[in-house]
């Protein structure tokens, strides 16, 4: 309980706390399936104590089938994802063929580990090409890469271990796999504090993307 | 430190990290407490400001200017310190007129945005400006904040400032999507009136913004919330004699006047002149 001061104290005078940089306590996921992906998060940005953002975007996209989640400083993955998303462009008008979500994950991979010490920057990067079908990597903080079958991320994924370790099955229906993804998402939410909001997925396959949202007073409660 | 007379200085930094090492209390830096906030409404955006600037707990200036001008039809609300604010903006504005006039073409809020977040995400938060940009542009209206350390959001209504949350809570509980321009106006009005009464480091007056397409209305001091409620009746102007005294003495200034002539080529062809005739007479 905090106790509200009477006294003319420096900090009950500007709560909000400039200085405190805007981060994305988050729950990201990233989930294969037979024939694609399925990307989900929820949607809250903070900075300290205030939401700055409850209905934030953090499927962001880098090329037409590939997608960058967010996680970390929102400063430092907005402009992240900017710059590989003009590499990007550049890459595909140059070979004439969209990229591969390969080439997108080595650009993200590039920038987190040359600029480790200077950034604050997760990384899942999924999405479906020519090449390799449906693919996820996870770039986390020290600039690995790291290919996986499934991926999640954010202070919200430590609640989700337990809960994908016994739920994952490769090779789901496209119906199965959105319920894996979204019920994670959901409890992620309900458990952690600094994710919530909405929840935001989309379904990636060779047919395109397939976005949609589950508005707050529709996300599942799990415990009363 | 040698000559670095064009980039920022981070001397400070390094001492006061040897001064908390040797157990002296942090310093804490000064901030200006704002509300700001802005809506997208049926055919614009409104942007509204509060008029308090601060230097710890003193008021600094009790109307001053929070809405800057980027361009004719986008607008800028600025929290933070305020030299930082005005100095970005100001930038900002001149390097977007630069490019309407070689492209010949109204700037978008798209490209402000990106300006903007660029400049301060490149000095990773050290340039202090929290802003609420707004403007319409031939895509329609458009409404973003940005924050110190360069990260945006593209929201239908938002607020910032240490009054944010004052105004927020308004805005979350009467915001509905196409709202007309009366309404928007005074929703906007009541959330930075709320963070003006709510909140310690925001006060003074409401400054609005109103911009449609290709039409721009800026009302300076919309709404004088705190004026005075008792003014002096009598200035602190005394009658002659109220303070007695025991003796008078004039002095006519005129008598020690004296003129000179300052002007050096005149003096100089003058003297010339003079010795010339000296000499003739002689």
């Amino acid at each position: 309980m905090e106790t509200v001061e009477l006294y003319n104290s420096q900090e009950q005078i500007v709560l909000d706390d400039l200085s405190e940089p805007v981060k994305t306590g988050t729950t990201i996921m990233a989930v294969q399936y037979k024939g694609g992906i399925v990307i989900g998060a929820d949607s809250r940005t903070t900075s300290g104590a205030l939401i700055v953002n409850r209905v934030t975007d953090k499927l962001t996209p880098v090329a037409d089938k590939i997608f960058s989640l967010r996680s970390g400083s929102a400063a430092d993955t907005q402009e992240i994802a900017a710059i590989v998303r003009y590499y990007l462009n550049i890459l595909s008008t140059e070979q004439g063929k969209p990229p591969t979500v390969k080439m997108a994950a080595n650009l993200f991979r590039q920038f987190c580990y040359v600029y480790k010490n200077y950034l604050l920057a997760s990384i899942i990067c999924a999405g479906y090409d020519e090449t390799d079908g449906p693919s996820i990597y996870s770039i986390p903080l020290g600039g690995a890469i790291i290919k996986q079958p499934y991926a999640i991320g954010g202070s919200g994924s430590t609640y989700l271990y337990g809960y994908c370790d016994a739920n994952f099955k490769e090779d789901m229906t496209k119906e199965e796999c959105v319920s894996f993804v979204t019920n994670a998402v959901g409890l992620a939410i309900a458990r952690d504090g600094s994710s919530g909001g909405i929840i935001r997925y989309a379904i990636i396959d060779s047919d395109g993307v397939e976005r949609h949202t589950i508005y707050g007073d529709q996300v599942k409660n799990y415990f009363k | 430190m040698e000559n670095y007379e064009q980039s920022f200085n981070y001397e400070n930094c390094l001492r006061n990290e040897e001064l908390t090492k040797q157990g002296y209390e942090k310093k804490k830096q000064r901030k200006t407490g704002t509300t700001i906030a802005g809506i997208i409404f049926k055919d614009g955006v409104v942007l509204g400001a509060d008029t308090r600037a601060t230097e710890g707990y003193i008021v600094a200036d009790g109307n001053c200017e929070k809405i800057h001008r980027i361009s004719d039809y986008i607008y800028c609300c600025g929290a933070g310190t305020s030299a930082d604010t005005e100095n970005t903006t100001a930038l900002i504005s001149s390097k977007l007129e630069l490019m309407r006039l070689t492209t010949g073409r109204e700037p978008r809020v798209q490209n402000a945005l990106t300006l903007l977040k660029q400049y301060l995400y490149h000095y990773h938060g050290y340039v202090s400006a929290a802003l609420v940009l707004g403007g319409v542009d031939f895509k329609g209206p458009h409404l973003h904040m940005i924050h110190p350390h360069g990260s945006t959001s593209t929201l239908p209504f938002l607020t910032m400032g240490s009054g944010s949350l004052a105004a927020m809570a308004v805005f979350e509980a009467e915001y509905k999507t196409d709202l007309d321009e009366e309404s928007a106006k005074n929703l906007v009005h009541k959330a930075i009136t709320a963070g003006i009464f709510n909140d310690l480091g925001s006060g003074g007056n409401v400054d609005l913004c109103v911009m449609k397409f290709q039409n721009t209305q800026f009302f300076r001091n919309f709404d004088k919330p705190n004026k005075r409620k008792f003014s002096r009746i009598n200035a602190y102007r005394f009658p002659k004699g109220t303070t007695q005294f025991l003796e008078e003495k004039v002095t006519l200034l005129r008598k020690n006047l004296v003129i000179e002539n300052l002007d050096k080529n005149n003096n100089n062809n003058d003297n010339d002149n003079n010795d010339n005739n000296d000499n003739n007479d002689l």
